[in-house]
């Protein structure tokens, strides 16, 4: 099968003032798959879907070593702005950050800072998104409320209609379940299997049961290191390193 | 049993202090009222003093106190906004800026009689602004300045990084994150913090002394470069000179109950804003 690769990252190193935080980290993301990243609190999975989107660009006193590609782009250099970078590559946060305005400027947000200004398009776009992450039927009646009105689910399906607006082509989903319940879970799971059909997505999560259900690939970070990547169902089924094994089964973590 | 009684005795301790607040803030109001509360009429807000500053009213003194405490905020609050947003949002954390914020909250530590003088030699002699609206305005505007950066500062901050973060991920640049997400956000204790500044530049006295009022002037100020009367001073005024001490006084315990209305309208606003703000944000 001739899987396309969408982003890539090649010996990256990654450190917080002087704390090495990843460790020579090479990992491939293919297009229109959904590739999990797990790993016990603070083994640098975060840190890791976070050089994506040139997000940690913004915590001070950060070196980053190595490169990252975005089809053949590499992502860092001078040339690039982040700007297009994360217009490309969206985002959806562990906690559920809509931005304290009405639910449809939420959505309409990234299409104006994006430069579009037809109101007929923005209002298409906006539904178009909502409908794409299943939150359509809720809020439809509601599109000038507050958005910090909706439950917690329904706010991050809301973050996930943002990201769809501006049309990325990658989805980094931090913990996006971390703080919501089992039925939400359950809802953004299958939303995000809906969407891989149309985006490259990298899921990081504590949940080995949701990795298990909802990725293609897998990466298992330890203390900053990439221990092992390969497919999901290889991963879960025949690890080959120990520590895999002993995550995976409940060892620690 | 013993645990209990100290604990009630704490508990009684705590509520005498309340009380003793409380009674000192009332009686500052009933003195003031009682006192006031005799010449307060229509016609004391709406007409000109004459006779002496005995007869009449003091509206062209509450018209002058309006007039430099609009043009103090003007002046300071796109000023101290500015400056906030640079010192939170853009200035790296550096030693130079941290420097900077310490300089900033010991300006707000500066008696006003100083800044008095400070306006007295650089807008009115230095510049030649003279006595008017505008050298007081400007000197006010300055006394407000840190007081309106350090509130902005907070109500910055207390905005939550993580929307911040989603702005910028949705391929925003940092000037529209902070134009549309984090001003958006921060306005509404930015305001508080403003008009929190207002009352406390209405009521300031020692600042306009020498750079803008005046005792008595005929009818209104006619431009910016106008001397012009102001309630604190007035009051000031009114039980230091003139010729007819006891009738004055009357008047100017008038002026200050609709000063300590003034201020505390403009303070009561700003606790209405304050609680819209929890209320969306809730």
């Amino acid at each position: 099968m001739d899987n396309k690769i969408k982003m890539q990252a090649k010996n990256v190193d990654f450190f917080y003032g002087k704390t090495k935080a990843l460790d020579n980290v090479n990992l491939d993301i293919y297009a229109n798959k959904v590739t999990a990243m797990i790993g016990p609190s603070g083994c640098g999975k975060s840190t890791f879907i976070r050089l994506f989107n040139r997000m940690n660009e913004l915590v001070p006193h950060t070196t980053l070593n190595g490169e990252i590609f975005l089809d053949d782009l590499e992502i860092n250099s001078p040339l690039v702005d982040a700007v297009d970078i994360r217009r490309r590559v969206g985002m959806v946060f562990q906690k559920p950050n809509p931005f304290p305005k009405t639910i449809f400027e939420n959505i309409s947000y990234g299409l104006k800072v994006n430069g579009i200004k037809d109101k007929v398009f923005i209002e298409q776009k906006v539904e178009d998104s909502l409908k794409k992450a299943v939150i359509w039927g809720e809020v439809k009646d509601r599109l000038n409320d507050s958005a910090l009105k909706l439950s917690g689910g329904q706010q991050q399906r809301l973050c996930i209609a943002r990201c769809l607006a501006v049309e990325t082509e990658v989805i980094l989903f931090d913990e996006p379940c971390a703080s919501l319940d089992p039925i939400s879970t359950a809802k953004i799971e299958e939303l995000i299997l809906e969407l891989k059909k149309d985006y490259s997505i990298v899921i990081v999560t504590h949940n080995m049961q949701q990795a298990a259900r909802v990725s293609d690939y897998t990466g298992f970070f330890f203390l900053g290191e990439l221990v092992e990547f390969g497919k999901t169902q290889d991963i879960f089924t025949a690890p080959k390193d120990k520590k895999t094994e002993a995550y995976i089964t409940g060892r620690f973590g | 049993m013993k645990k209990e009684f100290s604990q009630n005795l704490g508990f009684f301790g705590l509520f005498l202090c309340m009380v003793i607040t409380l009674l000192v803030l009332g009686s500052i109001i009933y003195f003031i009222a009682v006192r006031g509360f005799g010449v307060l009429s229509w016609n004391f807000l709406t007409q000109v003093p004459y006779s002496a500053m005995t007869k009449g009213g003091i509206a062209p003194v509450i018209v002058g106190t309006l007039y430099i405490t609009l043009g103090a905020i003007i002046f300071a609050l796109p000023l101290g906004l500015a400056c906030a947003v640079y010192l939170c949002e853009y200035s790296p954390k550096s030693i130079v800026v941290n420097i900077i914020r310490i300089s900033i909250n010991n300006l707000a530590g500066v008696p006003s009689v100083v800044f008095g003088l400070f306006g007295l030699a650089v807008f009115v002699k230095f510049l030649g602004f003279g006595v008017s609206i505008l050298s007081g305005s400007l000197t006010l505007g300055i006394l407000a300045l840190p007081m309106i950066i350090s509130s902005a500062q907070e109500a910055l901050i207390a905005v939550p990084q993580s929307i911040r973060e989603a702005s910028l991920s949705l391929g925003a640049t940092k000037w529209e994150t902070v134009k549309n997400i984090v001003l958006p956000t921060a306005l509404p204790g930015i305001l508080t913090g403003v008009i929190l500044s207002i009352g406390r530049v209405a009521g300031e006295t020692a600042p306009i002394l020498f750079t803008a009022a005046a005792f008595y002037t005929r009818g209104y100020p006619k431009s910016i470069f106008s001397e012009v009367m102001a309630l604190p001073y007035h009051i000031y005024a009114l039980m230091t000179e003139g010729a007819h001490p006891d009738k004055q006084r009357a008047i100017a315990y008038g002026c200050s109950l609709v000063l300590l209305f003034l201020v505390l309208f403009i303070s009561g606003f700003a606790i209405f804003l304050r609680q819209r703000q929890r209320s969306l944000h809730g």
